[in-house]
């Protein structure tokens, strides 16, 4: 007979001393860890509702401004920097850790209506009403010295915006036209025109760094080569658009923030379709600025709410709002993706976190590894019915909410009756054009 | 010796030239090791699976006579190199690896942790989807083979029982096997002589570590068997139908003769639940929180015992129920029923989920293993039956006994044991979870009195038996799992562990209606649901948004595109996607027939090895 029967030393389980860890034996064979994918489910769900229940995304509101923040920089260099420009003419620079203003700035009589950064992070740009463009320098004056800037250039007509090149001594302003200035000059390289709208904004794409694109007020987009004395091509549009934005992963895609409340994600190489129509605000969007991995971007609408958008959905993943917070001008993704700034009509610019749930600080190895398996989890679960409603509920403020439901119904409506227009029409003689096309009037080149 | 493309390396594939194009700046001490590895490619280690693939192809390569004019220099002797047979790569020191590349890993015990079924085809779906399918087919696969790999650090070794040749393991008697072990597994074997309380149910709890028994005439205790260290010991005044230990081993219920009461563990009455009246029979539901009662009154009641809430009380319509067993596997409870049925419960569904017809006359016993696969059951027609629970309910071996089992129990290992009249009988089968074969019993054990309950220790080689004289603890070798698993249920565990362990349980407690016969339905892919809502979409739009857009024939040159040859382009693509659509169901077809042969299961079946 031969015979063994299991026998284990406790001490080979058993700690020895107590200032040493427990010990854990694992053994993974599944059939001692019933119910996997319940349990897993389980803790999707905890996972998720402890999602909705941190999600408080506001941290801060930066007040000083005595008007209107019309515009918004980022420092290239310095991710507690910020520059805002407000409608009274003012220029503020802000530390954002310490979340206070450090430098204030009279620019310019009348609105700022543009301000961007050099990529040295050394000066920075203005342009207002007053028909001026002005560099300043970062740092203050030194003791005794007056605040004044570094150049004037004084312009004949009123520039609407400007951006700097991401490499070279460039920048782009528009107004009538566009212009191409070169930093040691007062005239610009170059102008470039198509149409005879005021355009409200010019961007360089940050990759194809000679590209720039703008959008005007009759309603089109243009894209211009700088090394070119014409432009490229333009896309015109249902309804104006205010601003577009570079994706800063792909050179060839770019956002576009439209009056109609959509925004639209265009290929700079197929115009004639926009590659995803986002809609989900109920008023025009003013801004949109996309995140530093390029795989988001926020909006600001004229609906007191700013909104974030995965590029390839089109529905947003997050609505921000505050009972205070009124029209949002202009919005920006800081640089470490993290944060998200908007500046609106009340005078306040708001700092909130880019993902709402997140926790700020430094986290410990355990938190870490906990935040990475319950992210994944959710992933894993993220279509189940219940799990869904959870993640996506969001409480909206009655106007947004009652304007949902509006146009929802309107739409309801419009698509009935393109249905039965459908359906009671010569087969062939009616078309359906997708939501993506509808939109698009014209492609020029 | 870089800057021409290395003979070696003229591979056709275009990643591969890429890789060559891209190479990285070599430094001194890697000269040796690539002269010995010809045709090492430099990529990174990330791609190493791409390489090992393209590399099988190379040999072919080689005879190719076109590739040859690349060659201006000598070229180096070339090996076939193989995955699992590499020359020996040199370190640093010079010494050679004797055991090049990962350790091979066993297929079965792949197969263990191996969650996809891939007989199962992926639904058709988008390309996107299907590649993020794949991708998740993929790493599911990696980690089954790490997880098999770590099968290596499990510390502890089955036990077993053998018979010198031709010797008979049924033979041996306890007190051989007692004087054979080691004086603490010698430990483990007692009786507890305790005739005046009558016969005697029990209980071990989840861990393994403490034993609670209850007799007819009101006596209850709760010890920790392994030091005989007795926990609560009280006297109920009442007859005891059953005892189970709760989540943990400082609560228990105890079935009375009226009703359901709930002790800690110092003895002391928690609760006495009225709603529960005249139990026969107790299961815990460990993950669910749930104590399922079978009642007298032909109820099987669910009590959530985390709220004190009674989720769902099922009337089984079919009188008293005094047989009862949870599979492990999917938390369904098994009721036997006195017409020969087993019916399976959920607490989501007022029906049963599956109704057997196991037995000729009334159901004695009803046990499942606790891979959830097998089902014993034995009735008053002194049968007892093994039946398949994968889909199709089938008896697998059945035996006829002498006088009928009262008692039937799995262990962890799936050995069954059945206790009939005062001797208890035990089965094993090959190896570990499968099919106990019921020509020769494994062990056998006579009592000093009649068998009432049993009960497999987890994590130990014991069976614990109540009966009339008693408690007894017998040792049964290989019957329980070696390895335990820490964070699941450990049976040296500190009381902070437990109190810990209990707060994560009570976080992740599965509710109710997720019980189902199959529990992992809830992590695959809703069709059903999908097409559904796919029609809908299409009738509330009016039209199918996804459609393949009828092909329009482009106008050509001038001149080129009459209406005819545009009509004849059309009847062109037309016949060709028509041809197509043909070819594929004629391809179709063998495949389906052979389908037909050999049905794919979800697992394989025991059946499978009668298929010739």
């Amino acid at each position: 007979m031969k015979v063994k029967m299991l026998s284990r030393n406790p001490d080979n389980y058993v700690r020895e001393t107590k200032l040493d860890l427990q010990r854990v034996p694992r053994n993974y064979d599944p059939t001692l860890h019933p119910f996997e994918v319940p349990r897993e489910y389980v803790r999707a769900l905890n996972a998720t509702k402890l999602e909705r229940v941190f999600a408080k995304p506001f941290l801060a509101s930066l007040d000083g401004h005595r008007d209107g923040v019309n515009c918004l920089a980022k420092h290239p260099k310095s991710l507690a920097t910020v520059l805002s420009g407000a409608c009274d003419g003012e220029v503020r620079i802000w530390n954002l850790t310490k979340r206070k203003c450090i430098r204030t700035i009279q620019a310019h009589e009348g609105f700022v209506r543009g301000i961007c950064t050099r990529f040295c992070g050394t000066s920075f740009f203005t342009v207002g009403d007053d028909k001026t463009v002005k560099q300043w320098k970062m740092d203050g004056p030194g003791y005794g010295e007056e605040e004044e800037p570094l150049h004037t250039i004084l312009g004949k007509t009123v520039y609407t915006g400007i951006d700097h090149h991401w490499k070279e001594a460039v920048f782009a302003t528009c107004g009538q036209q566009v212009d191409i200035w070169d930093e040691q000059r007062t005239s610009p390289i170059c102008s470039m025109t198509w149409g005879f709208d005021s355009i409200s904004s010019v961007k360089f794409n940050p990759i194809e760094t000679f590209l720039l694109g703008s959008c005007a007020s009759d309603r089109n987009i243009v894209l211009y080569d700088m090394r070119q004395a014409t432009p490229l091509k333009k896309v015109i549009l249902d309804m104006r658009t205010n601003t577009i934005c570079w994706n800063p992963m792909e050179a060839f895609i770019f956002t576009a923030a439209n009056e109609d409340y959509n925004l639209y994600t265009f290929d700079m190489r197929a115009l004639d379709t926009p590659v995803m129509v986002h809609m989900d605000h109920v008023s025009a969007v003013l801004d949109v600025d996309y995140s530093p991995t390029g795989k988001e971007f926020v909006s600001a609408s004229f609906d007191k709410s700013i909104r974030i958008f995965p590029v390839d959905k089109s529905r947003s993943r997050e609505v921000y709002h505050t009972k205070r917070m009124q029209h949002v001008i202009c919005v920006k993704w800081t640089s470490d993706s993290k944060y998200i700034m908007c500046g609106s009509d009340e005078m306040n610019i708001r700092l909130w976190k880019a993902n709402a749930s997140e926790k700020l600080g430094v986290l410990t190895s355990r938190e870490k590894a906990a935040k990475d398996y319950n992210q994944k989890l959710k992933e894993k679960f993220q279509h189940h019915p219940h799990i869904k409603r959870i993640a996506r509920h969001r409480h909206l403020p009655k106007s947004i909410y009652s304007q949902i439901q509006e146009q929802r119904i309107m739409k309801e409506a419009r698509r009935r009756k393109e249905v039965n227009r459908l359906k009671h029409s010569k087969p062939g003689s009616v078309s359906i054009v997708s939501e993506k096309k509808k939109h698009i009037v014209a492609v020029v080149k | 010796m870089e800057t021409v493309p290395k003979p070696s390396r003229d591979v056709p594939p275009k990643k591969n030239r890429l890789q060559a194009k891209k190479k990285k700046p070599r430094r001194y001490w890697e000269e040796e090791t690539t002269l010995t590895a010809a045709g090492a490619s430099p990529g990174p280690p990330g791609n190493k699976k791409r390489n090992r693939e393209l590399r099988h192809q190379r040999p072919k390569n080689t005879n190719i006579p076109k590739k040859s004019r690349f060659s201006r220099k000598p070229q180096l002797p070339k090996k076939p190199r193989e995955r699992r047979n590499p020359e020996p790569q040199r370190s640093l020191s010079g010494a050679q690896d004797p055991f090049p590349g990962p350790a091979p890993v066993p297929v079965e015990v792949a197969q263990k942790f191996c969650r996809i079924d891939k007989s199962k085809k992926l639904p058709h779906s988008k390309s996107k989807t299907r590649s993020r399918l794949e991708v998740a087919e993929a790493e599911e696969q990696e980690i089954s083979i790490k997880a098999a790999r770590s099968e290596l650090l499990l510390a502890e070794e089955p036990g077993f029982l053998e018979g010198e040749d031709g010797e008979d393991t049924a033979k041996i008697r306890q007190v051989d096997i007692v004087e054979a072990v080691d004086i603490a597994s010698a430990a483990k074997h007692f009786d507890l002589n305790l005739r005046q309380f009558g016969p005697y149910r029990l209980n071990y709890s989840r861990t393994g570590r403490h034993l609670a028994f209850g007799g007819r005439r009101g006596h209850v205790a709760t010890l920790d068997w392994v030091t005989k260290r007795l926990m609560c010991e009280i006297n109920v005044m009442e007859a005891v139908r059953d005892i189970r230990f709760l989540h943990s081993e400082a609560l228990f219920a105890v079935a009375q003769n009226r009703w359901l009461h709930i002790y800690d563990n110092q003895g002391i009455e928690l609760h006495c639940i009225r709603r529960c009246d005249r139990v026969t029979r107790l299961e815990f539901l460990p993950f669910h929180f749930l104590l399922a009662t079978a009642s007298e009154t032909g109820f099987l009641t669910y009590l959530d015992v985390s709220v004190g809430k009674i989720v769902a009380a099922l009337n089984a319509r079919a009188g008293r129920l005094d047989v009862m067993t949870k599979n492990p596997y999917n938390a369904v409870i098994h009721l036997g029923h006195s017409n020969g049925t087993v019916s399976l419960w959920s607490p989501a569904m007022k029906e049963p989920l599956a109704k057997i017809l196991c037995h000729r006359g009334g159901v004695r016993a009803v046990a499942v293993d606790s891979t959830g696969t097998y089902m014993a059951t034995s009735g008053l027609d002194h049968q007892l039956k093994i039946f398949d629970l994968r889909g199709t309910f089938q008896p697998l071996s059945a035996r006829t006994l002498p006088q009928g089992a009262g008692h039937l129990v799995f262990s962890q290992r799936g050995l069954l044991a059945a206790g009939m009249g005062d001797v208890v009988n035990i089965w094993a089968g090959q190896g570990k979870a499968s099919l106990p074969s019921l020509e020769q019993p494994y062990l056998t054990h006579r009592l000093s009195g009649h068998v009432h309950g049993l009960h497999f220790c987890p994590f130990e080689d014991v069976l614990g038996v109540g009966h009339t004289g008693g408690i007894t603890s017998m040792l049964v070798p290989g019957a329980a799992e070696p390895n335990f698993d820490g964070l699941e249920s450990n049976p040296y565990r500190s009381q902070k562990q437990r109190q810990e362990w209990e707060v994560k349980a009570l976080l992740e407690k599965v509710p109710a209606e997720l019980i189902c016969l199959d529990p992992r339905a809830l992590a695959e892919v809703d069709v059903i649901s999908l097409e559904q809502e796919k029609k809908e979409r299409i009738e509330r739009l009016g039209y199918d948004p996804e459609a393949k857009a009828p092909f329009q024939p482009k106008p050509k040159q001038k001149g080129r595109s009459s209406t005819a040859s545009l009509v004849k382009r059309k009847r062109k693509v037309m016949d060709e996607e028509h041809r197509d659509k043909v070819r594929q169901s004629l391809e179709q077809q063998p495949q389906k027939q052979e389908k037909k042969a050999k049905p794919t299961r979800a697992r394989p079946s025991a059946l499978d090895r009668f298929l010739r």
